[in-house]
């Protein structure tokens, strides 16, 4: 995960939560993609999503993945920001992460997400807060 | 299409196997497996295997692996599902037979994951789940299943000791067991101390990280019939996979397993069967929850109905429908790409009456279902006694 060019193809979606609606059946669709997975269609609108949202399930990561072992123990959440639209963000600035639980309001903010090392790409995106 | 046999089986003990490499453990259970058959020579070699690139280095596999039992010029394939590699090999493998392209295959499943470190493995195993949109986030393999965990504790009142007796039942088993990598007596109390990986799966809700591998042969039920001996014939009746979103995210209902649930569907159909029809199942426990949700899909009990199942003692070997005999992939262990392979094997010992102090007794039909990542793929087989 640590190629320049693989993070900036992203940098619409992930810093400026940019998602599209299938103009057909409107389904939305985040990332972008190519076809429609509900109704086939291939012409879509340009939205951008809302930042606030409820969290649908979560977990607390305590054994992290190489990347995060600086940042355990990581909430992480599914989080609803649309009827029919949920995001994965790790969930930032709880004192206890037991407070975490579903049906809880939160709001997305622009966040560093994870870097590699010293010299490495540093990834950013959106975290939740408690709204 | 034709009817299709295995004619052999062939496994190891899985653990934490240092002093062995991917290819002597594949090896080892390669040559089980056409012993077992009595035969010498195969028309195609499959290879269910994860991520040989992130565990061990190396990629191009199928080939390496014909050659280190000298099969170099027979065809393989290695073949790919995340942790639904094995049952995949076994798919492809039943196809080629059931087609008519080949007449015997060597069906296999392998993964050598003790070479790496637990945050690497934990990386590699994370590969499963959408590296842009889900692992980007630093989201684990037990922290998906944990979040399905959670939706299902929600909906249906799932309790953390529902969950913890999958795991108590499964080391009862895996203890009958003399190829699984733990002999263990684990208690309720047992797991629900032991360290939180992902809320609200423990350590002993996981599968652990394991070497082995796993081998089956597989030819038509004519041949077998002119080859088998006295054995009895086991015919696989029923193949049938399916795929699911990868991202939780776009995951409609959070509360069942889709791809189980259709996969399992068209085997039943294939096979003409019901899950009453059953009389021992292997389902994929890479979690505790993950074995819930599965006997759900499969249809053994109604959705949300699977926790109180395996508290009430139904799954257990002497319960209505025995399921994970084998300590199931919590006590066996979890080489993912193996594990497919060994699901099945354990189906056909269970149906060949070779199952020892785990035999349930009149077993006719069985069936084995294997997913990958967090559902996001599944293949079900069921077999029978001809």
């Amino acid at each position: 995960m640590d190629s320049p060019a693989r993070a900036w193809r992203e940098f619409p979606q992930r810093y400026r939560l940019e998602a599209t609606q299938c103009t057909e059946c409107e389904k939305l669709l985040y990332p972008p993609r190519v076809v429609c997975p509900k109704c086939g269609s291939s012409t879509f609108e340009n939205i951008v999503l809302p930042r606030e949202g409820t969290v649908v399930t979560y977990t607390i990561v305590r054994v992290p993945p190489a990347g995060f072992t600086e940042q355990t123990p990581l909430p992480i959440a599914l989080v609803e920001l649309m009827e029919g639209l949920r995001v994965m963000v790790q969930i930032g600035d709880l004192a206890d992460p037991s407070d975490l639980e579903i049906g809880m309001k939160v709001r997305l903010e622009f966040r560093r997400i994870s870097w590699d090392g010293e010299a490495g790409v540093i990834f950013y995106g959106h975290k939740a807060v408690t709204a | 299409m034709r009817d299709v046999a295995v004619l052999g089986i062939g496994m190891q003990d899985f653990g934490e196997l240092w002093g062995k490499s991917l290819r002597t453990i594949w090896a080892e259970s390669a040559i089980a497996a056409l012993e077992d058959a009595g035969v010498d020579s195969v028309d195609l070699i499959t290879v269910g295997c994860m991520s040989p690139g992130l565990f061990v280095g190396q990629e191009h596999l199928a080939s390496l692996l014909a050659d280190e039992l000298g099969m170099a010029g027979v065809p393989a394939a290695r073949v790919e599902s995340a942790c639904a590699s094995g049952g995949l090999a076994l798919r492809t493998g039943f196809a080629e037979v059931a087609s008519g392209l080949c007449e015997t295959v060597l069906v296999s499943g392998v993964e050598k994951m003790t070479d790496v470190d637990g945050a690497d493995a934990t990386y590699a195993l994370g590969t499963a789940a959408d590296q842009e949109w889900e692992g980007f986030h630093g989201i684990t393999f037990p922290g998906l299943y944990a979040m399905l965990a959670q939706v299902h504790m929600q909906r249906f009142g799932t309790t953390s000791e529902q969950l913890a007796a999958v795991a108590v039942k499964n080391h009862a088993n895996g203890l009958l067991n003399p190829h699984a990598q733990y002999h263990l007596k684990v208690s309720v109390e047992d797991v629900l101390t032991s360290t939180m990986v992902a809320d609200p799966l423990h350590l002993l809700d996981c599968s652990p990280v394991t070497d082995g591998a796993a081998a089956m042969v597989l030819t038509t039920v004519e041949k077998a019939k002119e080859l088998g001996g006295d054995r009895p014939i086991i015919k696989i009746t029923g193949s049938g996979m399916a795929t699911d979103t990868i991202t939780l995210a776009n995951r409609e209902d959070l509360s069942e397993l889709g791809a189980v649930r259709k996969a399992a569907a068209r085997a039943y159909e294939m096979a003409g069967k019901k899950p009453e029809d059953l009389h021992v199942v292997e389902v994929h426990d890479c979690f505790t929850i993950a074995e819930i949700m599965a006997t759900e899909a499969i249809g053994l009990f109604d959705p949300g109905f699977g926790a109180s199942a395996v508290e009430d003692g139904l799954t257990s070997m002497q319960g209505k429908i025995p399921v994970n005999t084998s300590g199931g992939l919590k006590s066996k262990g979890h080489p993912v790409g193996a594990s497919g392979v060994a699901q099945a094997i354990e189906i056909v010992s269970q149906l060949r009456g070779e199952a020892g102090q785990r035999q349930v007794e009149g077993a006719k039909v069985g069936l084995a279902q294997n997913m990958g990542g967090s559902g996001g793929s599944s293949i079900v087989h069921i077999m029978e006694v001809v």
